[in-house]
């Protein structure tokens, strides 16, 4: 019994504690993942080794480690630095060009292209049974 | 007219990509603006024994100006501040430096500061949402930021936008 408490203590705590904070740390690294750093604007904060982004990791990390949700650091973050944080920033006023503009761009494209095409095949000359035989001799 | 929309679409593409070019991406809107400036309570940066809050300059319009001797920029811009605090009260706050570094720059440069707090891990920063030093917050009366700027303040911004915004905000 003695034994088994011992080898409990010294293997099952221990690995137990190491599994939470490894939790904690894949926490914090999905997170991170979907910030953008400010400093390094094109990274994010997962990538970034600016003195800025090591703060905020353990920032965050910290947050976690109290209890915070995922939710809540987010929430931390776009009250200190605005919704240009978020690699997926919301949907409102604001970032409805950035939500919308590229499909608006698809769109118009897509019409000017099926409106080039029918054209090209209206434009296209209609060819008597002559003009066919004689495409067809020279074929052959 | 048909053959217009390709060019005017491609010059309206170009419009768009060069106006975008003028504008500093570095200068990210603070959702601080019109909010409470974080409440803090620091040690300061020559009285390490002595502490001082945000509150102790309610009733005032004051600047907050963040800075760190290993910041040149910071370098550059303390003629202005020193400047402008002629006319408004400074608060520095001292950015993850050490005080002996810190200490030495302001004897060197000189101190416009009414005071500096030491921020030593660069905690209170975050709150401020502060990312690129030096940074300047013009809080009002009562103790709300108006103004934020990034980077060195230049003689420009300093009497175009932070003295001007002073006075209206004493005349209200």
């Amino acid at each position: 019994m003695a034994r088994s408490l011992a080898l409990f203590l010294l293997f099952i705590l221990p690995s137990s504690a190491a599994w939470a904070a490894s939790d904690l740390d894949k926490r914090t690294a999905a997170l991170a993942e979907e910030l953008r750093c400010l400093v390094c604007q094109n990274q994010t904060l997962a990538e970034s080794n600016a003195p800025l982004a090591v703060d905020l990791r353990k920032e965050m990390r910290e947050q976690l480690a109290k209890g915070a949700s995922e939710r809540e650091v987010r929430e931390f973050m776009v009250a200190r630095y605005g919704d240009f944080v978020l690699y997926k920033p919301p949907f409102k006023a604001s970032t409805a060009a950035l939500w919308l503009g590229p499909f608006a761009l698809l769109l118009a494209g897509a019409v000017l292209l099926v409106r080039r095409v029918r054209r090209r095949r209206d434009a296209e000359p209609a060819l008597s049974a002559a003009d066919h035989e004689r495409a067809a001799k020279l074929l052959e | 007219m048909k053959k217009l929309w390709l060019p005017l679409g491609f010059i309206g593409l170009l419009v768009l990509l060069g106006v975008g070019l003028t504008l500093n991406p570095r200068q990210v809107p603070s959702p601080l603006i019109g909010k409470a400036a974080p409440p803090f309570e620091l040690p300061r940066l020559d009285q390490p024994a002595k502490t001082f809050t945000q509150k102790e300059m309610l009733g005032d319009v004051w600047v907050l100006n963040v800075w760190a001797s290993w910041c040149p920029p910071c370098l550059a811009e303390h003629p202005v501040v020193t400047e402008l605090a002629k006319s408004v009260p400074v608060v520095g706050l001292n950015y993850k430096d050490a005080r002996e570094d810190a200490l030495p720059w302001l004897a060197r440069n000189g101190n416009p500061y009414q005071l500096t707090v030491y921020d030593g891990n660069g905690r209170i920063a975050i709150d401020y949402g502060v990312y690129g030093v030096p940074e300047t917050y013009v809080i009002d009366r009562k103790g709300v930021i108006r103004y934020k700027h990034i980077g060195p303040l230049t003689p420009e911004d300093a009497q175009k936008k932070v003295v001007p915004l002073v006075k209206e905000l004493r005349g209200g």
